[in-house]
């Protein structure tokens, strides 16, 4: 069950690298956190409630409800178009993201390593270079903000493979620290829209040497 | 007492930012302020006791922490002269200032913290409050800088959190799972190197944010150039400390396993590189502001490359972060001071400094002979010791191209700054000039004499204290 699902998350990632509308990478966004909730949920081995908590907190509550709702508002009141506008054609995107996965699968068969998941270090690893390539391929600041998500999301996964828990205490500084870089970036991402009209990168390009 | 220390800390910072009245508000940055000064005189009396579970008031620690203490009155006093002479309104001031107080106490439990997952969450809030002080000019120029930094740090904290990942994987091998660093070091022998490696790699990477090392070195600079004065001269001393701290503390653990060459290496590349990008960005550059962030990243450069070398270079490297503290947050207190004479940032605009406010002026001048390392500044002496470590070390073709790129650093920032100070601008009407009042410049006076004290004279005390914390390490 837990393959299934991890696998869900890889095609997840292939289908957003074609997606053509913004809103497409918010509802995968939320899936994401959905289905990150299912793994960590069948990977509990014995159930104490304040766990299951912060689990709930970070991946439905945070992950699938309040941060999609939020980047929907900020999209709806920034007037950003649908479009994703890559600076590469989908097709491109989906060949490199699919050489991502690959090459990762390769990587992750060189390591002989009991104390790791093979399939959870697969999956994160692939989801941290496709955010990052995301990052670095889109056009609109949101993207940026859904590629950093995404990071976010690999590096979940990677704790789950790691399986090493840190204490509750850090968990909790770990979770509000991520929700409220998010609240700095989208209100930033706010301001922006206001000031510069358009949410482009080309637009920051101003600060220079001389 | 800690927790006493980080409560009230946060309980300022909350009614800095809902208070509108100016007389409140200057109480509470004076209350701040004793409370910064007693927390350090209790951590020093409580010499290398845990608190909290997850503070050591070890060596390193409490020196940076007296350093952040003294920078930070001069900062809060500074601050308070920008925001009178600026008519800010109460809103923008309540956000800087609690900005200001949240900034310098993450920056502060972060020093002392004994976890590595701890220095990362205070490192993460040292990003979110640095943000508020570099957007508090609120134009289109500010929030460019402001954006880049947020959008970067929040990368790179997430590349040091992976990292942190690898390093429990790596730990896992012990059959340990505490990520203290004492436990760290305590299972030295059994970490599996694979899982180190890229540890050592992420972590290091991430904080290079901080420290301003090549790769993560660039959104420092436009955050140093968008902040106000006095907040960029904590982003560009006490936070850039930070950094060290955190890459400092990983490298202790790697220093003890056969990575320890590996992670030299790595550190050699990214310090040498950060040497070089300064050099060529210091030869170009016009912004006043931005040279002194671009001389900064070359003494970050410097004080790596002697932590990298090892031997006498461990006790310079630190001994260099902390008077390049003095010195660079001295000459940053003194831009405000030279941007009311002249209005402008650009090394064009300005010129003739010495006849217009002769204190800022000599203060200007000291801080470029602090920070070139001529003598008698401090730096002279930590500088001179890392390239004995390196030539000690044979390290001899590195150590021809860095003494050759800091002659050309010499060179750039002693032209820029002989133009601010004697070289006369065409067309700048003099009768605009506002008289400077001497007095302001008292706490660069004292700030650049610390640095050049501590450098040719050191009281045993801060010597014994630099001995002991590069004690961890293979001599």
């Amino acid at each position: 069950m837990t393959n299934v699902l991890l696998i869900l998350f890889i095609i997840s990632l292939l289908y957003v690298s074609i997606a053509n509308r913004i809103i497409t990478y918010v509802r995968v966004l939320a899936l994401q956190g959905s289905i990150l909730f299912g793994v960590t949920f069948l990977q509990l081995k014995d159930i104490q409630t304040w766990n299951l908590v912060l689990i709930l907190l970070e991946t439905v509550v945070f992950k699938s409800i309040a941060v999609p709702y939020f980047l929907s508002y900020l999209i709806k009141r920034n007037k950003i178009s649908r479009e994703t506008e890559p600076y590469v054609p989908h097709f491109i995107s989906l060949l490199i993201t699919t050489f991502i996965v690959v090459v990762t699968v390769l990587l992750a068969n060189s390591i002989h390593d009991t104390h790791l998941d093979k399939l959870f270090f697969i999956v994160s690893l692939s989801t941290l270079f496709t955010g990052l390539y995301f990052i670095a391929s889109r056009k609109k600041i949101i993207t940026h903000v859904l590629g950093y998500l995404m990071i976010e999301n690999g590096v979940f996964v990677l704790s789950l493979a790691v399986g090493n828990e840190m204490p509750n205490l850090v968990n909790l500084g770990i979770m509000l620290d991520v929700f409220a870089s998010v609240l700095i970036l989208g209100i930033f991402l706010n301001k922006i829209g206001d000031v510069f009209k358009t949410a482009d990168v080309d637009q920051l390009s101003n600060l220079k040497d001389y | 007492m800690t927790g006493i220390y980080l409560i009230s800390a946060f309980v300022i910072t909350g009614m800095l930012f809902v208070n509108r009245n100016t007389i409140l508000n200057n109480l509470l940055i004076i209350i701040f302020g004793i409370v910064q000064i007693g927390f350090t005189f209790y951590a020093c009396s409580n010499y290398m006791n845990s608190v909290l579970e997850y503070f050591t008031f070890d060596s390193l620690g409490l020196l940076l922490l007296t350093t952040i203490s003294i920078i930070a009155i001069p900062a809060l006093f500074h601050s308070y002269l920008y925001i009178q002479r600026h008519d800010e309104t109460p809103q923008s001031r309540a956000i800087y200032f609690s900005a200001m107080v949240l900034l310098i106490t993450s920056i502060s439990a972060a020093y002392l913290a004994n976890h590595i997952a701890v220095i990362w969450i205070f490192t993460e809030m040292t990003t979110l409050s640095a943000s508020m002080l570099i957007y508090h000019h609120r134009n289109k120029l500010a929030l460019e800088g402001t954006w880049k930094y947020v959008f970067i740090c929040a990368i790179s904290i997430t590349f040091v959190f992976i990292g942190i990942l690898f390093l429990s994987l790596s730990l896992e091998h012990a059959g340990s799972r505490d990520l203290s660093f004492v436990n760290l070091m305590a299972f030295k022998d059994k970490l599996n190197p694979f899982w180190l490696r890229l540890a050592f790699l992420f972590i290091f990477t991430g904080f290079t944010v901080k420290l301003g090392l090549v790769p993560m070195y660039t959104a420092g600079i436009d955050a140093k150039d968008k902040a106000p004065a006095p907040a960029g001269a904590l982003l560009s001393s006490v936070l850039m400390n930070l950094g060290f701290v955190g890459i400092y503390r990983t490298y202790s653990v790697v220093a003890l396993t056969s990575v320890y060459h590996w992670a030299n290496m790595v550190i050699f590349i990214s310090a040498f590189l950060s040497i070089f990008v300064a050099t060529i960005y210091m030869t170009k550059v016009i912004n006043i502001k931005r040279m002194f962030a671009y001389s900064s990243i070359e003494h970050m450069g410097i004080a790596m490359l002697g932590l990298a070398a090892g031997g006498i270079g461990y006790y310079a490297a630190i001994l260099h972060i902390i008077l390049h503290s003095f010195v660079k947050s001295s000459l940053f207190f003194q831009f405000n001071q030279l941007y009311r004479t002249f209005q402008s940032k650009s090394i064009q605009y300005v010129g003739n400094y010495f006849k217009y406010n002769p204190a800022g002026a000599i203060v200007l001048f000291l801080g470029f002979i602090s920070a070139t390392a001529m003598p008698p500044s401090g730096l002279f002496v930590s500088e001179f010791l890392i390239f004995r470590s390196l030539f000690e070390g044979k390290f001899i073709v590195l150590l021809i191209m860095v003494l050759l790129l800091l002659t050309i650093v010499i060179w750039a920032f002693g032209k820029n700054i002989m133009k601010i100070l004697f070289l006369p601008v065409d067309g700048l009407d003099e009768s605009k000039i506002p008289k400077i009042n001497p007095w302001e410049s008292f706490t660069q006076y004292f700030l650049l004499f610390t640095a050049i004290w501590l450098g040719l004279n050191p009281p045993s005390i801060f010597v014994q204290m630099i001995h002991n914390a590069v004690k961890i390490l293979p001599q």
